[in-house]
């Protein structure tokens, strides 16, 4: 084919062309800032072109999460094939204390349930849960959080609970036609009232982007070790009490806060069960505005 | 020379190439690797291809372009709406006007002038994060993130050159490093 070369007239259009390009970028740059400004001022208001653009790109992560989540869990697999005898060692170890602490459990239910039997107390109603699957992690430098394949048709609600097996993992931020949002509890925006340790000390779990979220507004004297169970309170209305969030890990040197280890990996999200008690709590407002479609 | 509908349509889909790589690269950077560790940092993979189209193509990239894909990023990452559209649109507008300076030159000052434009896109995406969210973040992940697209700006170069050789060549300022 044929190149065209720049001709007489086309160089001299050149400066025209370079402020006319100038001007375009300028005026992109004029826009940009002008939308950050105004969702820094309301910033509930992109929410819905947001999470059109999310659900949009829905079936495509989707798709594409598959593969990709199956080849990070071969490469994973790999890894465990490589220590599998140590591994299988400490299994051994764990399932055997495992067994023991069963047992306590299956003997603590049966009491429980006999206590309950003779004081008529009313248990919690039962929890709703909605299975989806994790198909983006993004967020990346700034923010924790992970997008997942279901959402308003499926029946989520903004503030609803999300557990991993293992325990807690944030809340939904943001709903979709057909995907959610998830803040995770190492989000710096995250704050979520827990009880702590034998004693359940109150204490607000607060994020800052680091892998173990701090233990905030903790009482002056606490009894607190390394090592003790953390839960959610319920305190707010937020989340129901009791969900399993994770253990006290003892402190870097040079801080004074204590930080908490939480029992879901981040590594292996893949599936994510989200539960709706029917509790409002916090979120109640801005709720309205999707549920009421 | 006479030119079929076929011929048309297929410059056509070959002319919005570059746009669509946007689009590829914007997704690749939400998919959920489990390898990347507890952190979740992925490289910033979209301004890599802001970046080499607005080197060797920018007639193809419309502004437009450039700045839908910052939005669609943003949505996507759950980032303050803007921000990387913002510093897309600025990393683009840089780049393309100092195309010359690139020209001929071997590929390691291109990948000096990528580290180069780089820090200057994560600084600014770091300040005006803080900013919309009214507080300082702390540095680490984006630093970290920083050096991951610094070192996987050679990888996505091969396969951008490859989607480059199929296009049909633009003027002058059309080069292949």
């Amino acid at each position: 084919m044929l190149r065209p070369r720049p001709g007489r007239l086309m160089r001299a259009s050149m400066p025209f062309r370079n402020s006319a390009q100038r001007s375009t970028f300028a005026l992109f740059l004029l826009l940009a800032a002008g939308i950050m400004l105004i969702g820094k001022a309301d910033p509930t208001l992109y929410e819905r072109s947001r999470m059109a653009v999310t659900d949009f790109a829905t079936p495509i992560l989707d798709t594409v999460s598959h593969p990709v989540a199956a080849g990070g869990e071969f490469i994973i697999d790999l890894k465990l094939l490589y220590a599998a005898h140590e591994e299988n060692r400490a299994l051994r170890e764990e399932n055997e204390r495992l067994l023991r602490w069963r047992a306590v459990a299956e003997s603590l239910e049966s009491e429980n349930a006999r206590l309950r039997g003779m004081l008529n107390f009313a248990p919690d109603a039962p929890a709703r849960y909605i299975t989806g699957r994790v198909i983006g992690d993004s967020g990346g430098a700034f923010l924790r959080s992970v997008l997942v394949n279901i959402g308003h048709r499926d029946g989520v609600r903004k503030g609803a609970a999300a557990v991993e097996d293992s325990g807690l993992m944030g809340r939904v931020a943001e709903v979709g036609e057909r995907s959610s949002r998830i803040l995770l509890v190492s989000d710096l925006n995250s704050r979520i009232p827990v009880l702590v340790g034998e004693s359940r000390e109150r204490a607000i779990l607060a994020g800052d982007n680091s892998d173990r979220p701090k233990l905030a507004y903790l009482p002056a004297e606490i009894s607190i070790a390394p090592g003790d169970l953390v839960i959610t309170s319920g305190h707010g209305g937020a989340f129901p009490a009791g969900l399993p969030v994770g253990v006290v890990v003892r402190p870097d040197t040079d801080e004074a806060e204590l930080r908490v280890q939480p029992f879901y990996s981040a590594q292996r999200l893949e599936f994510v069960r989200l539960m709706d008690f029917g509790l409002t709590g916090v979120l109640q407002d801005r709720d309205l505005g999707l549920a009421g479609r | 020379m006479k030119r079929s509908a076929w011929q048309g349509l297929d410059t056509a889909a070959r002319t919005l190439t570059p746009g669509l790589v946007l689009v590829v690269l914007v997704f690749m950077g939400q998919l959920p690797y489990s390898l990347s560790g507890h952190n979740s940092i992925t490289p910033y993979f979209v301004l890599m291809g802001v970046f080499y189209w607005g080197l060797h193509r920018p007639d193809l990239l419309p502004a437009v372009v450039v700045f839908l894909v910052g939005l669609m990023q943003d949505a996507l990452e759950g980032e303050p709406f803007g921000v990387n559209a913002f510093v897309l649109i600025a990393v683009y507008w840089l780049v393309s006007s100092q195309q010359r300076h690139f020209k001929g030159r071997p590929f390691l000052v291109v990948w000096l002038g990528f580290a180069a434009a780089a820090l200057i896109a994560d600084l600014l995406r770091w300040l005006l994060v803080s900013f919309v969210l009214g507080t300082a973040l702390a540095p680490w992940s984006i630093m970290l993130e920083y050096v991951l697209t610094v070192t996987f700006y050679p990888v996505l170069t091969v396969a951008f050159a490859l989607a480059h050789k199929t296009l049909p060549r633009g003027g002058a300022s059309d080069f292949i490093d």
